[in-house]
């Protein structure tokens, strides 16, 4: 085994992991404030008026990085699960579940303002459409990952289950990302297009990509600290984590 | 209209501009606030667990 592998294996001990992910979070806790706090300045203040959909287009700032991270959080479950399942390390199932929560909040922002958006400009909360019935699947995926894994006493087979779920769920993100193009859906194509010219100002999409960098260091962070409260949960019973406690440190 | 009443009228689309951010913003600082609420609940119960299996100090 070289030497790089054995370095990487290192963090996958959560008394090495513990220590680095609590100096990390502050710095994407403040990076996360900053960046939302510029991102919603921006979406209000400085971009424009949209000359079809007027002020009400606004909505686009949280929807669509709502909708990125939606989307982007079940693929980084995905790979943690299938290394989860491959080397059997105890982190990436714990680093799966800290991000489920989040990810499923994100899942019904992007529904949610989905629907408020829908209303002014479609003249209905709901339709049952590709794009927003593969995105409700999501959502699902997410809560009967939590409920599985949460349901399972075992953590070795709650880990198992949670990680083949997880898997098997991934089919649906390719078909969220393509249904606009696959079928004829009451929801628009995609706004941002790395094959022809987007659609919008470029003010807009400055905005857009800023509030979209402002959810992922929030993500980092709830996930950062989310996994921090589940690795002292497994490992309560371990020295690290009981003088880590003692001493303050936790 | 004052500037803000403008501001906050959004054009006509405040229910749905505010219906929008307002959840959203709820939402994600709810989230911080039970993470940090978690995490003090899991650091005093491992506490709880070493005192149980700290060795008896003799009298």
């Amino acid at each position: 085994m070289s030497s790089r592998l054995i370095n990487w294996f290192k963090f996958s001990s959560p008394a090495t992991f513990y220590p680095l992910a609590g100096r990390l979070l502050p710095w994407f806790a403040v990076t996360a404030v900053v960046l939302i706090g510029i991102g919603l300045y921006m979406s209000f203040f400085v971009a424009p008026t949209d000359y079809k959909q007027g002020e009400g287009y606004r909505i686009i700032f949280i929807h669509v990085p709502a909708a990125w991270m939606s989307m982007f959080i079940y693929l980084v479950m995905a790979f943690w699960s299938a290394l989860g399942l491959i080397f059997n390390t105890r982190l990436s199932a714990m680093m799966a579940q800290a991000l489920a929560p989040t990810g499923a909040l994100f899942t019904f922002i992007a529904l949610w303002t989905g629907a408020f958006w829908g209303k002014p400009m479609w003249g209905t909360w709901w339709v049952w459409d590709a794009r927003l019935t593969s995105e409700l699947i999501l959502l699902f995926l997410y809560m009967g990952y939590i409920a599985l894994t949460s349901a399972i006493e075992d953590t070795r087979r709650a880990d198992r289950a949670g990680a083949l779920l997880v898997l098997v769920g991934v089919v649906n993100i390719p078909i969220i990302y393509y249904s606009v193009e696959w079928w004829n859906t009451l929801h628009q194509g995609s706004t941002i297009n790395f094959r022809k010219e987007s659609s919008m100002t470029t003010t807009m999409l400055y905005t857009m990509l800023i509030m979209a960098l402002g959810c992922w260091a929030y993500t980092i962070a709830a996930a950062l600290s989310r996994v921090r409260s589940i690795m002292l949960e497994r490992e309560r019973n371990s020295t690290w984590a009981q003088q880590l406690v003692a001493e303050g440190k936790a | 209209m004052s500037d803000w009443q403008t501001f906050f009228d959004m054009g006509g689309y405040a229910l749905y501009v505010w219906g929008s951010f307002g959840v959203s913003a709820v939402l994600m600082i709810a989230e911080p606030i039970l993470l940090r609420g978690r995490h003090k609940a899991v650091i005093k119960r491992v506490a709880r667990i070493a005192r149980m299996n700290a060795p008896e100090v003799k009298q």
